[in-house]
């Protein structure tokens, strides 16, 4: 029974990250950067949650549609202030600016919500479901997490499939350039892939604290790292390849945990995510690309 | 006459020394103001740190800026360094009881583990590039983070012990540990020394830039521009790569070796993700493949957050404010062109602004 | 049309030797070679052999294949058919830095140099593996690297002024004019001293003189050097005027092989790439 508990915990965390991934994927295959301040938006996101319904008082899915407006309108503002400028610089460049991004955000939050950890209360008010005569345990938060992983990667796949705005996203993806002779607004399209980003990040955000209640600044880095993580272990850009990733890094890192050692689970977690991009450089469900001669 | 003449118009010769002087100058100018006791103990307290990130500065600029290859996890090799240091300064304590001798033979044994590690490490992970090369160097700071911050090493009179938990670590009495764990290295004894600082920088710059003008350079700059037609005239590019990560990871553990015995206590957690990013953040500021602007930069850049220590809470959020507007006026097109067109617009509007007012009259 | 072309001798196998060559053994064999991108025959049973001292042309029309199978003999691709005999050792397997080294040398057609090093610095890049120093000696400044470098750039000057680029040996490579950047190509390509050269559209981009003046250099780098020259062009002046043998390929496939007056009078040629009239000399 403690397997199947480890399994139900391994998925749980395991689809916070692929929410997260799911955000990081659309924007890493559309503005080809790695934003490292993915991670602190997380972060913001939760804290708004944690200060509407503490300070406000306001109920718990107002404190999710509001945390995801701030964070959305946080997203595009960044883009546009702090990356658009360097659109078509080397990605050394765009990447520094994305740390400098992190560091102001984490920073800010240390001064608005000081340093000290906050208990954040879970919103989720579901009873949890108990199997086997108690042995298993699920959790409304575990429910809640996956339920919503799954509907948002069937959301963005209907998304980047059907609608016009998806497409003009896969587009820009595959080349921009070409995109934009079609008549594609670029920047626009690049917007709202942030805008769509950082929404779920806010949502990842709440989820993550639900799951694990303490909220300090540096909350959303190591997340924001481990889902990079998973994106790339799914396949950069593949949304599917991201549920997959998150979902099997989760896993990896409970097992690692419970079986092997627990002090040594960020090694092993890392060392799988060199061996498999060693193994299969563009990710599980990722397509190889040739360079052209 | 024309021997000086030639000497100024070899462009490497002439910015190779600049370099050196410049760095030497600054050495000379500190030892004085110490020795004179003009200077703080707080300020005195950098000096060694200051050489430690200037010499990982320039040996990650070998890597990001002369290479074009993107490492997050430069400070785990400092880390290798370090703790091996530490290790090798305690366990020659009586073998060698000269401090300074026993610091250079520490800092050789952190620069060899470090790029031993760069090597084994860097044979399958070079194969990659860009971003995934940025990632799995990611994962390997935070691994070798992760190894050092579970590793338990002491030593008594039976002999040496490494283990990876406090319960397997049975010390005789009499022993004393190093290394221990979480807690990291305790009671360090403080060999490190400003003019080793300097040594150590010359070192790196003599091996750093006699590397880029060689064949080698020539070869490695190749590489970064077109690899096609590098591979195409026969230069094997993987083991270029290799040469420099591995030159490259040598420098940072001796580096790191150095750090690590300035401090009587050091923890893991030191090297983690956010160094590695700090020295990233150096380069490119310096700008890359410019080695003087790594010494710079890594000078100015660790003063000024601990000149900023009055602004206490703004200080960190300044500079990042300072990190996005630089990056932004010396890498965005738009913003560099308006920069150069203001002193014109300045200059009309005030104009046009006088004329306004003329008219008013 | 040209001298060495009546000299020409007709081999029973797919040869195309010159007589000279006849006994030689050949600097390239291919042997049915052939590649798939994904479900897609790219290149299919090409066969051919080059003299050490031979001259040869790839033709075909746009799209026909010609690149990939320089990018096969190099090693850029693997073939997934056949295999590719260099001076008698078979590359398979090998990477395109272990095959120059093995003697195969190539431009690009949408030219490669580096661009932000001197004209000079791309010549001795390409003398790479020639400059006997070692690792330890440049970095340590050892005596070795000042001998090896001094020859370096001696050699690399000779090769500069052979090109007739001498005087542009400190300017940045990236601000030549184009056919000069075509020219620093094959200096570089050189300097590594290979036993057959690969040229991709050498004359592309080149007025009428300059194309004149390549024909020339062509032929005295083959004289000079005695290496074995196998070149794509569009231009049929250059072809017609240079090579000693011709190969046309047409979707991945030989449609024809033999001297230029043999190409020039072959029916499937003519359909396919030269007599196509309507479209003029829009090809050159």
């Amino acid at each position: 029974m403690k397997i199947l508990q480890y399994l139900v915990n391994g998925i749980s965390i395991g689809s916070v990250y692929a929410i997260i991934a799911l955000g990081y994927t659309m924007v890493y295959g559309i503005a080809k950067m790695l934003n490292f301040a993915h991670g602190d938006i997380i972060m913001v996101g939760a804290y708004i949650s944690f200060s509407v319904t503490n300070y406000l008082g306001l109920p718990a899915i107002l404190s999710v549609i509001i945390s995801m407006a701030v964070c959305t309108a946080l997203g595009v503002v960044i883009e546009g202030l702090a990356y658009r400028p360097l659109r078509g610089t080397p990605s050394l460049a765009v990447l520094i600016t994305a740390i400098g991004v992190s560091y102001f955000l984490q920073n800010a939050a240390q001064l608005i919500w000081s340093s000290s950890p906050k208990n954040f209360t879970s919103i989720v008010n579901l009873a949890p479901l108990t199997l086997f005569g108690g042995q298993l345990v699920i959790t409304g938060e575990v429910l809640t997490t996956v339920l919503v992983s799954i509907l948002v990667m069937v959301g963005l796949m209907l998304f980047t499939g059907k609608t016009r705005t998806g497409k003009a996203m896969r587009a820009v993806s595959e080349d921009r350039d070409a995109a934009q002779l079609m008549g594609i607004p670029v920047n626009r399209t690049i917007s709202i892939t942030f805008a769509i980003g950082s929404a779920l990040a806010a949502v990842a955000g709440v989820l993550l604290c639900s799951t694990v209640p303490t909220l300090q600044p540096t909350t959303g880095a190591m997340p924001g790292i481990r889902a990079f993580t998973a994106a790339v272990f799914g396949g950069i850009g593949s949304i599917p390849g991201a549920m997959l990733g998150g979902i099997l890094l989760g896993l990896i890192e409970t097992f690692s945990k419970a079986y092997i050692s627990p002090q040594f689970s960020d090694a092993i977690v890392f060392s799988v995510l060199i061996i498999i991009l060693l193994v299969k450089p563009a990710g599980l469900l990722g397509k190889q690309i040739q360079e052209k001669v | 006459m024309t021997a000086m003449k030639k000497f100024w118009n070899n462009k490497t010769l002439r910015s190779n020394t600049i370099t050196y002087a410049v760095v030497i100058l600054g050495f000379v100018i500190m030892q004085t103001l110490s020795s004179m006791g003009m200077l703080g103990s707080a300020v005195k307290g950098y000096l060694v740190p200051i050489c430690v990130y200037i010499v990982l500065a320039v040996s990650l600029n070998l890597l990001v800026g002369v290479c074009g290859e993107l490492s997050l996890g430069h400070a785990g090799f400092m880390g290798i360094g370090a703790f091996t240091g530490i290790v090798i300064a305690a366990v020659t304590a009586q073998l060698i009881p000269e401090g300074t001798v026993r610091l250079i033979v520490a800092m050789a044994a952190g620069g060899i583990l470090a790029g031993a590690v760069g090597f084994l490490v860097g044979i399958p992970v070079l194969r990659l590039r860009g971003d995934y090369l940025a990632i799995v160097t990611l994962a390997f700071g935070e691994i070798m983070k992760n190894l050092i911050n579970n590793m338990y090493v002491g030593i008594d009179e039976a002999g040496f012990h490494m283990v990876i938990s406090t319960e397997q670590m049975k010390l005789l009495p009499g022993g004393t540990m190093i290394i221990s764990g979480p807690l990291g290295a305790t009671s360090i004894q403080k060999l490190a020394t400003f003019p080793m600082g300097f040594a150590l920088i010359l070192v790196t710059l003599f091996v750093v830039l006699n590397l880029i003008h060689s064949k080698e350079g020539r070869a490695i700059k190749a590489v970064r521009d077109n690899r096609i037609a590098a591979e195409s005239v026969g230069i094997p590019v993987t083991a270029f790569r290799l040469k420099a990560f591995v030159v490259s990871a040598f420098l940072a553990g001796m580096a790191g070796a150095l750090f690590g015995l300035n401090f009587s206590s050091l923890t893991a957690s030191k090297f983690n993700f956010n160094t590695s990013i700090n020295i990233l953040v150096f380069v490119v500021l310096g700008g890359m493949g410019n080695i003087l602007g790594s010494v710079i930069s890594a000078t100015v850049l660790y003063v000024l957050p601990e000149a900023m220590r009055s602004l206490q809470d703004y200080r960190m959020i300044l500079y990042a404010v300072v990190l996005i507007v630089v990056m932004l006026c010396t890498w965005s097109p738009k913003i560099k062109n308006a920069i150069r067109a203001m002193p014109v617009l300045l200059r009309e509007r005030f104009r046009g602004r006088r004329k306004e007012a003329g008219s008013h009259e | 049309m040209n001298e060495y072309s009546k000299k020409m001798i007709q081999v029973p196998s797919y040869n195309l030797l010159r007589e000279q060559d006849a006994d030689k053994q050949p600097v390239l064999d291919v042997r049915n070679l052939g590649i798939d991108f994904g479900g897609l025959t790219a290149v299919d049973s090409f066969q051919m052999t080059i003299g050490p001292t031979e001259i040869s042309g790839l033709i075909g029309p746009n799209g026909a294949g010609k690149t990939t199978i320089f990018n096969l003999l190099t090693g850029v691709y693997q073939p997934t058919r056949g295999s590719i005999l260099l001076n008698g050792i078979d590359t398979k397997g090998m990477t395109t830095a272990k095959v120059n080294r093995l003697g195969i040398a190539r431009t690009f057609q949408n030219i490669r140099l580096f661009t932000d090093m001197s004209a000079l610095d791309n010549v001795k890049v390409g003398m790479h593996n020639a400059i006997r120093c070692s690792f330890a000696s440049s970095v340590l400044r050892l005596p070795g690297y000042f001998k090896a470098e001094k020859a370096a750039n001696e050699k690399a000057m000779e090769l500069l002024e052979f090109m007739g680029l001498a005087d542009v040996a400190d300017t940045k490579a990236g601000s030549l004019p184009y056919g000069v950047q075509r020219r620093l190509e094959i200096a570089r390509a050189l300097a590594t001293n290979p036993s057959i050269i690969l040229l991709d559209e050498p004359a592309a981009g080149m007025n009428p003189s300059e194309t004149a003046e390549l024909m020339h250099q062509i032929r005295r780098i083959r004289d000079t050097f005695q290496i074995a020259i196998f070149l794509i062009e569009h231009d049929m002046n250059l072809v017609m005027g240079v090579c000693e043998g011709i190969v046309v390929v047409n979707y991945g496939r030989i449609i024809a092989k033999g001297t230029p007056e043999q190409i020039k009078n072959d029916p499937a040629v003519i359909e396919a790439y030269l007599g196509r009239k309507e479209c003029g000399d829009a090809e050159n």
